[in-house]
């Protein structure tokens, strides 16, 4: 990658660790939602373990999509986004990379913590990595998706919740084929790679159409 | 347009003519309004053109338009003695009234940032060179601040930072929106000093502003609303 | 104003003038026609008696929400690609409709269901396709309505159409694998060339009826979005003329 790709890589990444530590919120609101569910389903374990991947899905993408509404935004608020659109660089490649720096500092703290969160949920060792494996390669996904949104809602002032209404339906199949792909892990109804490739997919299509959606949205925003 | 690229003669030519920015019948909408129509005018290099006019005229969409962040409802705009296809922003720095300086960042981080990120413009016609970062801070006087967060930068200290983004990357055209705003005299005379350089090196400097301006070769470009509704609009000649 | 005083939208609004009484009378004979053969020509299916007839709302319907999304990407492409001046108010005004008519298809559905299933509602793959729909229309809706200016409005939406419009087989692909996944498929399905011409005459005209009234509901709100969009251009002409000059440039040499 070309150096204004790391240098603007290494500024987002060093941005959301000190502003606020945004990972460890990422990672606290998971935690929350993940502990709220026993209370509404009950305690029993077998049900937890049933419904344990789902659960971690589903709150893997709720905290992706909490952190998403500030992507563009912050730079928009104090005018970088308007310096990013003359600075020559194609902004596709931009939105990837901060796509990507988003990811590293929100995303990837999430599935390091899955495999923690499994033990509450009784998950067995193979569900646990089943589940690891399949938000590494998806939650990408819901980022570059979420993107799109993001950059939709960029000079909205509380665009947090529409950009979530926008987003979910667009990321039901992630979520689908996610959960699939470790529930065929554990008790096998397909072969696993089935759906875990399909997932891998769907991760590349959003990694071409969010950056394009997005640049677009974003070139419209500054006016 | 027509030119063959590079190697050719008559290419080689062309690019050390000097530069010049030509704006020809810019007309523009934003919010389905007009905000002005049929605005031409030629901007040679050295040259600075100052906008005036009152408030809400479209001083500052004018710039946003050469900056490319509003998109043009009719006419065009480039710059010629330059590459073939790029377009005016790429040989453009935007100084407005955001600073777009990331608080969590050292002011030295902040402007090494934007050096690596915004690509810059290397013509035989502009002579400006990229500044070193520390050296560019150390110019506008706050040296001294390149290890601190720039959240810890006074209004006129970070209006200052975001000036430096402007030397550590040369770009021909500089276009600044009220560009002595948050500067104390001091700095304000600083910065007249760096426009000046920046025109006896071959730059152009597109401004809006409401105070004067000693700048060594200036021209006005005056706003004003048209009588009628359909609008008028005089070439601005040299 | 920018583009709304010129050609397209005038002649447009006269074309409707001339049109939209004809589409009218044609969309009443044709609901008239329809009603009455799914009412009284079409016979009781032999398990599910009268209840059948729900059918000839729901599938045409169904159908509709799946054209008025196509509308509004076509549009969506109109206003991206050949940024025709008509082509947002389009896509604006289809989404309300296609909104209304996929609501039409999930209530008929779920009490066509209940006597079916034994309950209104079941994660069936095409019912759970149409309630994604219907999220994304509304959402599509409410990102129109947050945005002030309705040029930023409409080319924010396109965007968002047509990624939807990328994503809906990709959407209807998962929930079918997903249904099967967690059920086998039970359901009657209403497809397939065996459909007696019994049943197939009154939902072809029912269908020909609410693609009839898709277009006259469509026609009469791009009217009066086109209206509307006059008065605001209107109104913040007024309040531009009472400031100081926004309209012109002229240019001035100095020194």
């Amino acid at each position: 990658m070309s150096s204004w790709g790391v240098a603007l890589f290494n500024r987002d990444l060093r941005l959301s660790v000190r502003i606020g530590g945004s990972a460890l919120v990422g990672v606290l609101f998971f935690l929350a939602v993940v502990t709220v569910i026993p209370f509404g389903v009950g305690p029993d374990l077998n049900l937890l373990a049933r419904i344990g991947p789902a659960i971690l899905w589903i709150g893997a993408l709720l905290a992706t999509l909490l952190g998403l509404d500030r992507l563009f935004q912050a730079d928009r608020e104090d005018g970088t986004l308007d310096l990013m659109l003359m600075a020559g660089r194609p902004l596709e490649l931009v939105v990837l990379i901060k796509c990507l720096a988003h990811w590293v500092a929100t995303g990837l703290p999430l599935v390091v913590a899955a495999p923690l969160l499994g033990i509450f949920l009784n998950l067995d060792p193979v569900a646990m990595g089943a589940v690891t494996l399949t938000l590494l390669v998806g939650t990408p996904a819901l980022t570059l998706i979420g993107a799109i949104g993001a950059a939709l809602t960029v000079s909205l002032r509380r665009g947090g919740l529409l950009l979530a209404v926008l987003v979910i339906p667009l990321a039901i199949p992630v979520l689908i084929f996610g959960v699939s792909a470790a529930d065929a892990a554990i008790h096998d109804p397909v072969p696993f790679l089935t759906p875990f490739l399909i997932l891998t997919a769907l991760s590349l299509i959003a990694a071409v159409v969010g950056p394009v959606a997005a640049a677009m949205a974003l070139r419209f925003s500054a006016d | 347009m027509t030119e063959l690229p590079t190697n050719k003669a008559p290419s080689i030519i062309r690019r050390s003519s000097p530069l010049k920015l030509i704006a020809e019948n810019l007309t523009i909408d934003r919010g389905g309004r007009r905000v002005f129509q049929d605005l031409s005018f030629t901007l040679e290099s050295g040259t600075a053109l100052v906008v005036t006019g009152a408030n809400g005229i479209g001083k500052s969409s004018l710039l946003r338009t050469l900056a490319g962040l509003v998109s043009l409802a009719g006419g065009a705009m480039h710059v010629e003695g330059g590459e073939d296809d790029r377009p005016l922003a790429e040989y453009a720095h935007y100084f407005g009234h955001q600073n777009a300086v990331k608080p969590a960042l050292t002011a030295l981080e902040n402007l090494v940032f934007w050096q690596s990120f915004i690509a810059s413009v290397r013509i035989d016609a502009f002579a400006g060179a990229a500044v070193p970062p520390e050296e560019a801070l150390a110019t506008l006087g706050i040296g001294h601040t390149a290890q601190l967060p720039a959240g810890y930068l006074s209004a006129g200290q970070t209006r200052r930072l975001a000036l430096a983004r402007l030397l550590v990357t040369p770009r021909p055209v500089w276009l600044m929106d009220e560009p002595t705003s948050a500067l104390d005299t001091a700095s304000e005379a600083q910065l007249l000093g760096l426009m000046n350089d920046h025109l006896g090196s071959g730059g152009m400097i597109v401004t809006a502003t409401h105070t004067e301006l000693a700048l060594s070769n200036t021209r006005v470009l005056h706003l004003r609303a048209a009588e009628p509704v359909r609008t008028l609009t005089e070439e601005l000649d040299a | 104003m920018a583009i709304w005083d010129y050609a397209n939208p005038t002649r447009f609004l006269r074309l409707v003038q001339i049109v939209l009484p004809w589409l009218t009378g044609l969309c009443v004979l044709a609901f008239a026609a329809g009603l009455y053969m799914s009412f009284f020509v079409a016979p009781d299916d032999y398990q599910q008696g009268d209840t059948v007839r729900i059918m000839y709302i729901h599938v045409p319907a169904a159908w509709l929400s799946m054209m008025c999304y196509s509308i509004m990407a076509v549009s969506s492409l109109g206003t991206l690609v050949w940024k025709h001046p008509l082509a947002d108010v389009s896509a604006k005004c289809a989404a309300p409709i296609g909104a209304a008519f996929t609501f039409m298809a999930l209530v008929t559905g779920s009490l066509w269901g209940k006597p079916m299933w034994g309950t209104y509602w079941v994660w069936d793959a095409r019912l759970t396709s149409v309630l994604v729909l219907l999220i994304m229309y509304l959402g599509l809706m409410t990102l129109w309505r947050t945005m002030e200016d309705p040029i930023k409005a409409g080319k924010a939406a396109a965007i968002l159409t047509l990624v939807g419009a990328l994503n809906l087989p990709v959407i209807k692909f998962s929930v079918d694998w997903w249904n099967t996944l967690h059920q086998p498929a039970s359901v009657i399905r209403m497809d397939g060339p065996t459909i007696h011409p019994d049943i197939l005459w009154p939902l072809l005209v029912m269908a020909v009826a609410f693609t009839l009234l898709f277009f006259v509901l469509h026609l009469m709100a791009m009217r009066n979005e086109i209206l509307r969009r006059r008065v605001r251009a209107m109104r913040l002409r007024a309040a531009s003329a009472a400031q100081p000059g926004t309209a012109a440039a002229t240019a001035q040499p100095a020194e």
